[in-house]
């Protein structure tokens, strides 16, 4: 049997939104899959070299549950439902979210970014950055890990088009 | 059951335990058995999944206080 293929697009930039592409395709590439992700606009900041920038914010996020990921039960259920204004105002407000963030996934046993990223490459799932948007946001190849492809839209159809699962994210 | 390798993946959430696993497969030759044990409710359809996907062999798949086994045969 012909090995399957995953092509996904990753538009997001965020450590929330991290997730959906590098979880999939390390999962598709265990069940055998080829997979390829190609990466453009805010979708970027998943393959620089740095990932320290990710963060996530509950601005402007109504479904995101606010929840502290230390103290007693009774604490941790609480939902802390902060008005948007007053989100705004608080500075430092989205690295604090982003730190309680990180503390819960690592709480539930869930992998972080870089683990996820690493098991990606090393199941050689490929990488393509989007040449036009790496141009657009000023980055250079030098911000991006080694192993990295650059290439448009055609590159992405290359590839996509023989692809039995595509999925934008 | 006898088996030749285990993978304590208790604590670990989607899709670490089925990542390990895969590792771990990957040191086995055909018709060794893994023996697996996870925490994630989610890796009882995910094995069965990763089984019938991959064409390694669920053996069995069992659940005592909240922890799981699996025992994988490798293709």
């Amino acid at each position: 049997m012909e090995e399957k293929k995953l092509a996904i697009i990753a538009t997001k930039g965020t450590l929330d939104w991290a997730y959906p592409p590098y979880i999939l395709a390390s999962t598709a590439a265990a069940l055998g899959y080829e997979v390829q992700i190609f990466f453009t606009f805010y979708g970027l900041q998943l393959v620089r070299k740095d990932l320290s920038g990710l963060r996530v914010s509950p601005i402007g996020n109504p479904g995101m549950p606010m929840k502290m990921p230390f103290g007693p039960k009774w604490f941790r259920g609480i939902n802390w439902n902060i008005p948007n204004a007053i989100q705004c105002l608080i500075p430092g407000y989205e690295t604090l979210a982003t730190s309680l963030m990180k503390q819960t996934i690592a709480n539930n046993g869930v992998a972080s970014i870089p683990e996820l990223r690493e098991l990606c490459q090393e199941a050689e799932v490929k990488f393509i950055a989007c040449q036009m948007t790496v141009e657009l946001f000023g980055f250079s190849h030098s911000d991006f890990i080694d192993g990295m492809e650059f290439g448009g839209a055609a590159t992405f159809f290359e590839f996509a088009g023989e692809s039995d699962v595509c999925l934008y994210i | 059951m006898n088996f030749d390798k285990d993978l304590d993946a208790r604590g670990l959430n989607c899709p670490l335990p089925i990542l390990r696993a895969k590792k771990t497969l990957n040191e086995l030759t055909t018709g060794q058995v893994l023996k697996i044990l996870a925490t994630d409710p989610g890796s009882v359809k995910d094995f069965s999944a990763f089984a019938k996907q991959t064409g390694n062999e669920l053996l069995t798949s069992s659940e005592a206080g909240g922890e799981y086994t699996f025992f994988i045969k490798k293709k």
